[in-house]
């Protein structure tokens, strides 16, 4: 399995998680974990995916994404779960 | 599993304390590069760079934008080239000859710096080394990406005063070869003692005679994060405020970790060592003097800011050497003047001085860095400067290394220009009784009795 972390920052909005949900069902990524919060009166996100199946290469979803975020008006970023695991677990 | 947090502290390290990986050094051996002319070696040493070092760049930016932290420098280190060029290389120019083939290598690979014009001279010169080390200014005079290095002394041999004395000499006509653009050519000639054989840290990196073919090096940085989290503990004790300098640089290593593997593998390099220290840029929030304010100084400079440093630099190796197994190089914290916000404040205000400075360099990771001193600053104090730092290094057993940048046309109270991650400096005042007599004795100074402990 190839798991990557996809953090969602920025102002509440409707909408937001069905717009990088949907991103994701149409490059057949599959979610595996969500959770969100609102820390400071913004939003929050994390969620961990599975990219093993996906149709697109894993740069240009990090490209991709960032620009749904652009267009949204909030911060996406999606980063190897590796370099979280690596830093937090021995 | 992970939980948020976890997640937003990585990334608040990343995006607003600065934590990178420095640099992704890739060492390659230049030994078995051939020709029998000058003209015929550059060729044989630039296809050999080109072939090894063709992924590098993209590699380090694939996985820069997979793993979301920025890799700021890609470079390359080289065998010494005194070892190199000494069948062919009959004349100073010679060498020159090589150090333009380094360069558009460099270039054409779209790395920073390169490092390896280097000679390891510490007990005596061959005259190869010595030609080497004479093409030094204009060598560096008449290239943009090419570091040098010169090893005068090591604690198992003691220390070459012919080659310190001229080492002074070469420092100064570097300057003056250099004269137009603030004497930047300094910025890339260090002078070591103890020079390690795997630092992926320029100036000073090179690929040393112990390595296999070709290594890649990883040198992580993260001054910020350590400043971040120090300020946690304000007005805790010294244990508490260890603890936490430890599990920082846990953390920063372990990315580094992480990113040299995974460089080694797409690269198909074997992996080498982490050099986890942290070094600072100009920026505000990337200062090791920052750190050593936090820690409890008024500024940098004051009492107290040896001890500060010496428990920083010991806490970061303690921190770090759990997370990789083989942390190497140079791994503590960088004091380079003109590199740091802090410090060059400190120097401004007269409150950091040279003597300071140098007894820092006792237990700091490397040496007198970056300093800018008046352009009148004669060769033989410049030589008696780094025999000071030699010694230190060698009696203390550890890597000392000296880069002054006298500054042709300037004096103290004037400040140098360098530009980019090498930043500006206030120019420091150096103590004006000279030491001619002793450094033009010629010969070496003996290796200290502990070059016996086997």
């Amino acid at each position: 399995m190839n798991k990557a972390i996809i953090t969602v920052v920025g102002k509440d909005t409707v909408g937001i998680i069905a717009r990088v949900c949907t991103y994701l069902s149409e490059h057949q990524v599959n979610v595996l974990d969500i959770s969100q919060t609102i820390i400071d009166g913004f939003f929050n996100m994390m969620m961990i995916v599975d990219y093993t199946n996906a149709t697109v290469e894993f740069a240009t979803m990090v490209d991709e994404m960032e620009e749904l975020g652009e267009q949204i008006g909030v911060r996406i970023r999606c980063q190897r779960e590796e370099i979280f695991t690596k830093m937090h677990r021995i | 599993m992970l939980n948020i947090m976890e997640v937003h502290e990585t990334n608040k390290m990343i995006e607003q304390e600065k934590l990178d990986v420095r640099t992704i050094t890739m060492g390659i051996s230049l030994l078995d590069c051939e020709g029998s002319t000058v003209d015929e070696l550059c060729e044989s040493i630039y296809k050999k760079i080109t072939t090894y070092a063709k992924d590098l760049v993209s590699t380090g930016q694939a996985i820069e934008r997979e793993f979301g932290i920025p890799i700021v420098n890609k470079r390359i280190s080289v065998t010494p080239i005194s070892l190199v060029g000494a069948r062919v290389c009959k004349c100073p120019e010679d060498f020159v000859k090589i150090i333009h083939a380094l360069d558009r290598a460099a270039c054409d690979m779209g790395v920073n710096f390169l490092g390896g014009y280097s000679a390891l001279v510490s007990k005596a010169m061959t005259p190869a080394e010595r030609m080497l080390i004479e093409s030094i200014p204009q060598a560096l005079a008449e290239t943009e990406r090419v570091c040098a290095s010169v090893n005068v002394g090591s604690t198992k041999t003691g220390i070459d005063m012919d080659a310190v004395r001229l080492m002074g000499e070469i420092v100064k006509k570097t300057a003056e070869a250099t004269a137009d653009r603030d004497s930047l050519g300094c910025a890339k000639l260090v002078v070591f003692c103890n020079a390690p054989d795997d630092n992926p840290f320029m100036a000073g990196a090179f690929h040393g005679v112990t390595e296999g073919d070709v290594v890649i090096n990883v040198g992580v940085s993260g001054p910020g994060v350590v400043k971040k989290a120090l300020e946690a503990a304000r007005g805790e004790s010294f244990e508490v405020l260890c603890e936490t300098i430890k599990k920082t640089a846990f953390k920063i290593t372990r990315i580094g970790q992480l990113v040299a593997q995974e460089a080694s593998r797409r690269l198909g390099v074997p992996f080498g060592i982490i050099d986890l220290s942290l070094a600072p840029t100009p920026a505000v929030g990337d200062s090791v003097g920052e750190i050593l304010e936090e820690i409890g100084l008024e500024q940098v400079g004051a009492p107290g800011t040896t001890a500060a440093l010496a428990l920083l630099n010991d806490q970061v190796k303690k921190g770090g050497i759990m997370a990789s197994s083989y942390v190497g190089g140079l791994s503590g914290a960088f004091i380079p003047v003109s590199e740091d916000k802090n410090m060059i404040d400190a120097a401004t205000a007269g409150v950091l001085t040279l003597e300071k400075l140098e007894a820092m360099t006792c237990v700091c990771s490397v040496g007198l860095d970056m300093i800018a001193v008046p352009g009148d600053t004669p060769a033989t104090t410049i030589a008696g400067i780094i025999a000071d730092e030699a010694a230190i290094g060698m009696i203390n057993q550890k890597t000392t290394a000296v880069r002054l940048i006298p500054v042709i046309g300037k004096g103290v109270g004037e400040v140098a220009e360098f530009g980019g991650l090498l930043g500006w400096a206030p120019i420091m005042p150096v103590n004006p009784k000279g030491c001619e007599t002793f450094v033009t004795r010629g010969g070496r100074i003996p290796a200290p009795v502990h070059s016996f402990k086997n």
